[in-house]
C-alpha cells in the first residue's frame, strides 16, 4: 500500500479512463476479512476509503463526521475459510479503534450471527463492545431471522424500530434510514422490503429538503447485482423512486462478502466486505457458499475479482468520486451498463 | 350371479396374479427402488436435488443440508416447514396425501423444489 495510492477515490478518479476501471485503485480496495470501509461526510457527500489506508497522515482528515460500515460478522460459522471469525470481528474493532480520526459511530449491515443463536448475538455484542465508537445502527441479515422471524434482533438491536426493524435517524443534517429485506422472504424471489416498509419509507423521507444527504443501508444489496444467487431486492425500485429528488443519496449494503460499486445518477451504491469469509464473484463458482482458502491467502483471493455493474458514460470517474455528488460528478451518465473483472496477482 | 361368471371371474383373477408374479412383482420392484433412494432430497451448492421428487402416498421425504450455510425447507402453502438445518443436519416429512407440494428455502429463497405425491 503505498504513499502515492493511499486515497482509494483520488488515484480512481486519476487513473479512470475510458478502458476500464483502474486495477491498482481496485487492489486497494480489497482490504481482507476484518476489515472494513471508513466513510467520511464532507460536506454532505460521503467517501470511502478501504482501512488499510485509513492510517495514513490524511486519513479521516476534513469530514465533518465519519462513520464506519461493517458487515456479514456470522458470529458462529467455523468452517473454511475462516474458523475463528470472532478473531476476525476484533481485528476489524481494533482497526476502527486504531484509526487516527475516529469514527463517530458504526453501521452493521447483517448477518451479525451465522445461526441467530443467543450465544452468538452475546459474542457480537462482547466484542462491539470494544470499539472505540459506543454508537452502533444494526440492521438484521437473513442469519438473524433464521428461527424467531428475528424477534430477537428485534429486542437486542432493535428498540424504537419499526415493522420487522426498520428506522431513520439524523447525523449532522445527514438522514439515514436503516431498511429490513431479509423478512417474510418469497419463494423465488429475492429481497424484499414489503408494503409496509416502503409506505414508512415514502412517509419519512416526505418533507425533507431535496438537498438533505440520504444514507439508506440494507443487508442485501437494493441493487440488482445477481438475480441467480438472489442478489438484489424485488421491490427495491420502489425504494429507490422515493430517494430520487435528493441531491445526494448512498446505498449502503453487505450479504455478498465483497466490495461493488455503482453510480446511478445521484445514487451511490455500495457494497461491503464481510468481516468473516469471502463470497465468489457472481457466476464464478457453483453457489454463493463461502469461498474455502487457505488462511494465508485469505487476503489475496479476496483482493482477486472484484464484478462492477456501473452505470455510466465516457468517463467511469464517477464510481468512486464522492458518492451521488450531484455537483461534481460528470454528467451525462448515458445508463450504460459497464462489467469490470479485475484480476489482481502478486 | 351365475355358476359361469364366478368361473370368468375366478380366471381372471388367477391371470392378474400370474401377471404379477410374472410381469408385477419385478415391476413393483423395480418402482420401488427409485423411490426409496430418491426419498432424500441433498440440499448442495444452495440447490434442492433432486428438485423434483416423486413419491408415493405414505413416504416420508429426507432433506439434508450438505452446505456450509444453514438452509430451511418451507412449504410455499404452509404444509411442513422446518427448522433451521446447518450443516449435516435433517429434516423429514411424511406425505400422507397425494398432490403435488412447493417448497423453497426461506433463507435463500430463490432455491426451490418440489415433492409430487402420486
Amino acid at each position: 500500500m503505498t504513499e502515492k495510492n493511499k486515497n482509494l477515490i483520488d488515484q480512481k478518479l486519476q487513473n479512470l479512463n475510458n478502458d476500464g476501471v483502474d486495477r491498482r485503485g481496485f487492489l486497494k480496495c480489497m482490504a481482507w476479512a476484518g476489515t472494513g470501509l471508513v466513510w467520511t461526510m464532507s460536506g454532505g457527500i460521503p467517501m470511502s476509503r478501504a482501512f488499510a489506508k485509513s492510517h495514513g497522515k490524511d486519513a479521516g482528515k476534513g469530514g465533518d463526521f465519519s462513520f464506519v460500515q461493517i458487515s456479514d460478522s456470522h458470529i458462529g460459522f467455523n468452517k473454511p475459510a475462516n474458523p475463528d471469525v470472532t478473531a476476525t470481528l476484533q481485528t476489524a474493532i481494533s482497526k476502527i479503534n486504531a484509526m487516527p480520526h475516529k469514527p463517530d459511530f458504526i453501521i452493521h449491515t447483517g448477518d451479525l450471527s451465522q445461526l441467530s443463536k443467543p450465544s452468538e448475538f452475546d459474542t457480537l455484542d462482547q466484542v462491539l463492545k470494544g470499539a472505540s465508537a459506543k454508537q452502533v445502527f444494526y440492521v438484521p441479515g437473513e442469519h438473524d431471522m433464521l428461527s424467531d422471524n428475528g424477534e430477537q434482533f428485534l429486542q437486542r438491536y432493535g428498540k424504537g424500530t419499526k415493522g420487522s426493524g426498520w428506522y431513520s435517524f439524523d447525523q449532522k443534517g445527514v438522514h439515514f434510514v436503516g431498511l429490513v429485506n431479509v423478512a417474510n422472504l418469497k419463494a423465488g424471489g429475492m429481497g424484499s422490503l414489503g408494503h409496509d416498509q416502503l409506505e414508512w419509507l415514502e412517509d419519512d423521507l416526505k418533507g425533507r429538503s431535496a438537498s438533505t444527504p440520504i444514507v439508506l443501508f440494507a443487508h442485501i444489496p437494493l441493487w440488482t447485482i445477481y438475480p441467480d444467487w438472489g442478489w438484489g431486492t424485488d421491490d427495491s425500485e420502489q425504494a429507490l423512486a422515493y430517494v430520487k429528488r435528493f441531491g445526494s443519496v448512498t446505498v449502503l449494503n453487505g450479504h455478498i462478502h465483497q466490495i461493488m460499486q455503482k453510480v446511478e445518477g445521484k445514487v451511490s451504491f455500495h457494497t461491503a466486505m464481510s468481516t468473516a469469509f469471502p463470497q465468489p464473484a457472481p457466476g464464478k463458482a457453483p453457489s454463493a457458499g463461502p469461498m474455502k482458502v487457505p488462511a494465508d491467502q485469505l487476503q489475496r483471493v479476496l483482493g482477486i475479482t472484484d464484478v462492477n455493474y456501473l452505470v455510466s458514460g465516457r468517463s467511469l470517474a464517477i464510481v468512486d468520486s464522492p458518492l451521488g455528488d450531484s455537483g461534481s460528478s460528470p454528467s451525462g451518465n448515458a445508463g450504460i451498463p459497464f462489467a469490470a473483472v479485475h484480476s489482481i496477482r502478486g | 350371479m351365475t355358476r359361469k361368471n364366478v368361473r370368468i371371474t375366478g380366471l381372471a383373477a388367477l391371470a392378474m396374479i400370474a401377471t404379477l408374479t410374472v410381469v408385477g412383482f419385478p415391476n413393483v420392484k423395480a418402482n420401488d427402488q427409485p423411490s426409496e433412494a430418491a426419498t432424500e432430497v441433498k440440499i448442495d451448492n444452495f440447490v434442492f436435488g433432486p428438485q423434483t421428487i416423486t413419491v408415493p402416498v405414505g413416504s416420508t421425504v429426507t432433506w439434508i443440508n450438505k452446505d456450509d450455510i444453514p438452509h430451511t425447507t418451507v412449504s410455499t402453502d404452509g404444509v411442513f416447514k422446518s427448522k433451521v438445518l446447518d450443516t449435516d443436519e435433517k429434516f423429514s416429512f411424511k406425505f400422507t396425501k397425494a398432490g403435488t407440494f412447493s417448497y423453497f428455502c426461506s433463507v435463500h429463497p430463490k432455491m426451490t423444489g418440489k415433492v409430487v405425491v402420486q
